[in-house]
């Protein structure tokens, strides 16, 4: 089998396994407690929390754990709104093509009295810094710009508008959900306020993730209950999960100089063979682009259908379609970059990691032209398009 | 469980009946490309009789092997029995759809029964 879906999520480390295992069999004391058993876990929630706070350049007690991304993003973006509504700054500026979990708290927001500007990612799906300063209000409470897009992988300019949003006292917040141990990422030098990340999406296990959230900021319960997190997140710590996010992150960091240019190189050589389908085209800038992803659309066919002969073949992938989302339109990030349904229905992303070689690169490639050329020969769409009965978009 | 019953995807991979007729006798054609499906049946009918169809599908897994159930199901019967075909019965012959995929048995249905207007047009015959 050929995973290529690590967008969603990943094969947990050998090492983030052991860790988690010893913690279960080993520490398994609360944090909590006073004795011997939980003051040992204790040292390790805290240790855990000093080496994600040295891998992305923080200070420890600027780390909340959570649950994951989605949970990081809502307690993020709900506590800069709270600052906002204290000093009657009800203004938030984010782009149309965020996650569900940013999207959905922002569209709560809104039936709460908050002003919300989307801004446009463009075609090439990413943002302009020049138009987020001017859509900056004196009114805005929160920026929040992903780090990088789950689907078509573009890293948007996160220093210039850390930058921007510090010359005007705006609180910044980024969903780096996907970008945490695939690139490079220093808190303090991109100027970013809070920022979220998920252990799943970087080998770790899933159901836990951090919150990087800067000193000063004043953070709001999601969940009451004890003193845990500094009192911001009640409930025992999930120090298995805390312990082996910790261990995936050092050894994904770790792994990012040595692993990319492999990765790169990849993913280059499937887009160029992807690129010879006729009537196809890559979704997203090819230069702003995280390592491992591939998202194309090809006209005249559905992305489910696709999906199911690519598993056939031994190739997990994904897609945009709206079939596979369970709703009638398709993925909003490919409606954001200016994709029509027609063409959006029909979209693959590939998300590979180093384990890729060669020669999946070129199964993979040989596997796509296949299936598409194949879909396409009992699509009534296709025959319309090269009949001449309809034109061509891609 | 998987997504799909093991008809479905079998009719799904090796779908019956596809391509197109040239002398049609009755074509039909429904779905809409926004919401990503679009199915053309095309019918060759003689005393009556379904004599052969043929569809092509731009859609789903579960689009697809609807599509190709469908034919199953209404060739070589009498035109009288083929406009009685209903999703229900497209769909139960796949062993079932997820709920959020019955809407491509409803296609199937309507697609036949746009062919089968199509040719009482063009025919002027009642069925």
């Amino acid at each position: 089998m050929i995973y290529a879906d690590n967008a969603a999520t990943t094969r947990m480390s050998k090492a983030s396994i052991e860790a988690m295992n010893f913690v279960i069999n080993e520490v398994w004391g609360n944090p909590s407690s006073l004795y011997t058993h939980g003051q040992k876990a204790k040292e390790l929630l805290e240790k855990s929390r000093e080496e994600i706070a040295g891998l992305i350049g923080c200070e420890p007690r600027e780390i909340v754990f959570t649950s994951g991304g989605s949970e990081s993003d809502n307690q993020a973006i709900l506590s800069a709104a709270e600052i906002g509504r204290k000093n009657g700054k009800m203004h938030i500026v984010s782009s149309a093509f965020e996650h569900h979990a940013v999207l959905h708290t922002l569209e709560k927001l809104k039936k709460e009295g908050f002003e919300i500007t989307l801004l446009d990612v463009h075609n090439d799906g990413l943002v302009n810094p020049c138009e987020l300063e001017s859509a900056i209000k004196d009114n805005t409470c929160l920026v929040s710009i992903m780090f990088a897009n789950n689907e078509i992988g573009t890293i948007q300019p996160i220093k210039e508008i850390g930058e921007i949003c510090r010359k005007k006292n705006v609180i910044f917040h980024t969903d780096a959900v996907q970008a945490v141990g695939h690139i490079p990422i220093n808190v303090k030098e991109l100027k970013v306020d809070m920022l979220s990340a998920s252990a799943h999406k970087f080998k770790g296990p899933k159901g836990v993730g951090f919150l990087y959230v800067k000193k000063g900021i004043k953070l709001k319960n999601l969940i009451e209950g004890g003193a845990q997190e500094r009192g911001k997140r009640g409930g025992t710590e999930n120090l298995p999960g805390i312990v082996a996010m910790a261990t995936a992150l050092k050894e994904a960091v770790a792994g990012i100089a040595d692993n990319t240019p492999h990765i790169i190189a990849v993913r280059n050589k499937i887009i160029e063979g992807l690129n010879d389908i006729p009537h196809s085209i890559l979704n997203g800038d090819i230069e702003n682009r995280l390592p491992g992803n591939i998202n194309f659309c090809f006209e005249g066919i559905e992305g489910e259908a696709l999906l199911l002969l690519l598993d056939d073949k031994g190739i997990s992938a994904s897609s945009g379609s709206a079939c596979t989302s369970g709703s009638l339109d398709p993925s909003h990030v490919l409606l954001a970059i200016g994709r029509v349904h027609d063409i959006a229905h029909g979209s693959l992303r590939l998300s590979i990691d180093e384990s890729i070689t060669e020669e999946d690169a070129d199964y993979i490639i040989k596997s796509v032209k296949e299936v598409v050329e194949y879909l396409r020969s009992f699509s009534p769409i296709w025959r319309e398009l090269v009949s001449g009965k309809k034109e061509f978009i891609l | 469980m998987a997504l799909y019953s093991e008809k479905v995807m079998d009719h799904f991979r090796n779908p019956r009946n596809l391509g197109v007729i040239e002398d049609a006798d009755g074509i039909g054609e429904v779905g809409n490309v926004k919401c990503g499906d679009i199915m053309k049946m095309y019918l060759k009918i003689e005393d009556d009789i379904v004599k052969d169809v043929k569809f092509e599908t731009f859609g789903c897994g579960s689009a697809i092997a609807s599509s190709s159930m469908a034919t199953e199901l209404i060739k070589g019967k009498p035109l009288s029995e083929v406009k009685k075909l209903t999703n229900k019965a497209v769909a139960e012959a796949l062993d079932g759809l997820p709920d959020y995929k019955m809407h491509c048995s409803v296609l199937a249905e309507e697609a036949i029964q746009s062919a089968l207007e199509d040719y009482e047009k063009r025919s002027g015959k009642k069925i």
